[in-house]
């Protein structure tokens, strides 16, 4: 029979409170840590961009169930953290996302219909990562902070960090989940832009849940604590705070393009809806904790705040109203839109000059897809 | 010019930094010490360690980063130790480097070389003796090379560098010391194979560690009245079976000689290609002599274990007796 062994209790997530500069009822306050003048800040840009990613979000899954889509990731609840990031970017600033910033996209303004092809299974890609310096989604847990890595490197390296001119430096935000923390990948990751001092912030979006395990299953201690193990800062912030992770985000990224190296963000959030579509979180988590994070939803907060502050005009409603609609029909019909690639294309771009060998493949293939199904053979 | 193929590597490491700016090496003690095989030996003192990188000891990091710096334009040599301390890198390989060209429809452009020592006949320990090309050769989106003589070694590294592909450069670490003459040119495009000895019997099919082996069974065998061909792959993905087949049309038979396992081992690529698309021509089997279907064996056990100029001469006699 094997024996219970004895840990000491897990740190909780109360043992260090995230810093929230705007809280649920919609008060502001202020933090030392996190210095942020709410009034250079245009929060109804923020509350619409927030609200265009949720209904994006929305319009997706509503693909997703009426077939259109294979699968999404929803995004729903994430908003704060993602749209609050986002707008700390400057133009040049290049982002490594995993499959989940579809705020960030939509920040970084790309199509929105680019980000469905991947789930509709037209393409494997779907933008060009370089127009709006934003890489294609990594699927592959954790693959991508090495990339961010790699690319912060290469800024070093081309004098286009810690220069001292605004107008050159640049920095990379790498976008990860609690679970990627347990990757090997992600741990080199944080070795190497430590021991570099590299220009790369790690924007870590705790959603509490990993598919179906549960924070407690990937570490002992808060994510923000990880970094000083590494040698570099970690934050803790309120992931549902949208000014919390501008903030954060806006300092670390400062930091890091003048040479003051990487910084670990854990932005304490939650992922309201399963994984996927495909996951059911029935299976794994309570009602009542899904209610309870509800109850702290990132839009509300603002709203609640900019119609105190009686921001938030008629005009101003009548306006996002507008937008949301449009964005959903683009949405769909930019969906159903969407063409199935040619049959040659599994072909192409696998090499910079297609082999000899992959020509004879290709040539075969096209010649098979063109006689089409036979009576009873295929359907 | 004679020198051992780590001088012709390390000379075309240094001809590749000279020529291109954007060109760095990276890996585990590649700089101070010069690698544990010496092959980049002085490169860190010339070109300093911002071109001459050592890394923290993470393969996968390796290999990673060298994707983010390929992003921002640069062209990244890394070397990984030894053949068996390629796993750890293997998901950054397969999952990431070889795909990403694909997935940006052409927009992303990785050319990272992979540095790979290889193969067994040293006398080494555990995981220092393996031949994974073939892992690599069942990738889509990687080019898998290999070089059997210094002037090889020397003109297919900057071959390799200059390719906009990723490439996994495997170097037959066995003949590290062997000396050969470097011409001044490359014989060949990257991916073409070499027609190493000219023979009418048949063709023995090698690459890497195994062409000189081949070679000299060509030798022993020419003692016994046989004519054997020996074609030196090179480059296993893409490879060049258009000049294996103008081999096989020569010589009616084909053996292939490789240390890798014998299933699924490079082969019986070979071999089936050849007996789909040459069948007319074969008047016998296409024969394998390879590694067994066992992990690497003690060094005690690998001059046996190996493909040797005995086992292949078995092969070459079994070919001949249909």
């Amino acid at each position: 029979m094997a024996h219970a062994v004895q840990l000491p209790p897990s740190e909780t997530p109360s043992a260090e409170p995230p810093i929230q500069l705007l809280d649920p009822a919609g008060n502001l306050s202020t933090d030392e840590r996190l210095p942020l003048d709410p009034a250079a800040v245009d929060l109804p840009a923020l509350y619409r961009d927030m609200t265009l990613a949720r209904r994006l979000d929305t319009e997706a899954i509503a693909l997703q169930r009426q077939g259109e889509l294979g699968l999404w990731p929803s995004l729903r609840g994430q908003e704060a953290a993602q749209v609050g990031a986002a707008y700390a970017l400057g133009g040049r600033d290049m982002v490594f996302p995993t499959y989940r910033e579809h705020g960030v996209a939509w920040c970084r303004g790309l199509d929105p219909v680019s980000l469905l092809g991947l789930f509709r299974g037209t393409t494997l890609g779907g933008w060009d990562p370089y127009a709006h310096h934003f890489n294609l989604y990594t699927l592959v847990i954790g693959a991508q902070t090495l990339h961010a890595v790699g690319y912060a490197m290469g800024l070093y390296r081309d004098g286009s960090t810690g220069s001292g001119d605004p107008d050159r430096d640049t920095a990379v935000l790498a976008f990860l989940g609690d679970g990627a923390l347990s990757e090997g990948e992600t741990n080199e990751a944080f070795v190497w832009a430590a021991a570099q001092n590299l220009p790369v912030v790690f924007f870590c979006q705790n959603n509490q849940w990993a598919i179906s395990a549960p924070y407690s299953v990937q570490s002992r201690i808060p994510v923000a604590r990880r970094a000083s193990g590494f040698g570099f800062p970690g934050i803790r912030v309120d992931g549902n705070d949208v000014l919390a992770c501008l903030a954060a985000t806006r300092q670390a990224l400062h930091q890091a393009r003048t040479g003051g190296g990487p910084t670990l963000i854990e932005a304490v959030t939650y992922r309201v809806n399963a994984h996927t579509t495909a996951d059911d979180a029935s299976r794994y988590r309570t009602a009542e904790e899904t209610e309870d994070w509800t109850a702290r939803d990132p839009l509300e907060r603002l709203r609640a705040h900019l119609e105190s502050a009686g921001a938030l005009t008629d005009e101003y409603v009548t306006d996002l109203e507008q937008r949301e609609r449009d964005l959903a029909e683009r949405l769909r019909a930019g969906c159903r839109g969407l063409a199935d690639p040619d049959a040659s294309s599994p072909f192409e771009h696998t090499y910079a000059r297609m082999p000899a060998d992959l020509r004879r493949q290709l040539r075969e293939h096209l010649e098979f897809v063109s006689t089409g199904p036979q009576d009873g053979e295929r359907t | 010019m004679t020198v051992s193929m780590v001088k012709a590597l390390n000379d075309g490491l240094r001809q590749a930094l000279a020529d291109d700016p954007h060109v760095l090496l990276m890996g585990e003690d590649i700089g101070r010490l010069g690698g544990v095989f010496r092959v980049t030996d002085g490169l860190r003192k010339e070109f300093g360690d911002l071109r001459v990188v050592d890394t923290p000891l993470g393969e996968a990091g390796i290999v990673g980063a060298a994707i983010g710096l390929a992003m921002r334009g640069y062209r990244p040599v890394c070397e990984i130790q030894f053949d068996g301390f390629f796993y750890p890198a293997a998901n950054q390989i397969i999952t990431q480097l070889a795909k990403l060209r694909h997935r940006s429809a052409g927009r992303i452009s990785l050319p990272v070389v992979i540095r790979i020592p290889y193969g067994g006949g040293i006398g080494s320990i555990e995981h220092h003796s393996e031949s994974p090309e073939t892992y690599f050769a069942h990738t889509a989106g990687l080019k898998v090379v290999t070089c059997a003589t210094p002037h090889d070694a020397f003109h297919m590294i900057q071959q390799a560098v200059a390719d906009d592909d990723p490439v996994v450069f495997l170097e037959p670490k066995r003949h590290y010391w062997t000396k050969g003459e470097v011409g001044p040119a490359p014989e060949l495009p990257l991916e073409r194979a070499v027609v190493r000895r000219e023979g009418t019997d048949v063709t023995l099919i090698a690459y890497g560690p195994t062409v000189p082996v081949a070679l000299e069974a060509a030798d022993v065998a020419a003692d016994e009245g046989r004519s054997v061909e020996v074609v030196d792959l090179r480059s296993l993905s893409p490879w060049d079976i258009t000049t294996v087949r103008a081999s096989v049309h020569r010589t009616g038979r084909a053996v292939v000689a490789h240390e890798a396992a014998f299933s699924h081992g490079f082969g019986a690529e070979v071999a089936a290609r050849l007996q789909d698309e040459e069948f007319h021509f074969l008047e016998a089997p296409v024969v394998r002599v390879t590694g067994y279907d066992t992990p690497y064996p003690p060094s005690r056990l690998e001059s046996d274990w190996l493909p040797g100029v005995d086992r292949i001469l078995n092969a070459i006699d079994r070919s001949l007796s249909y």
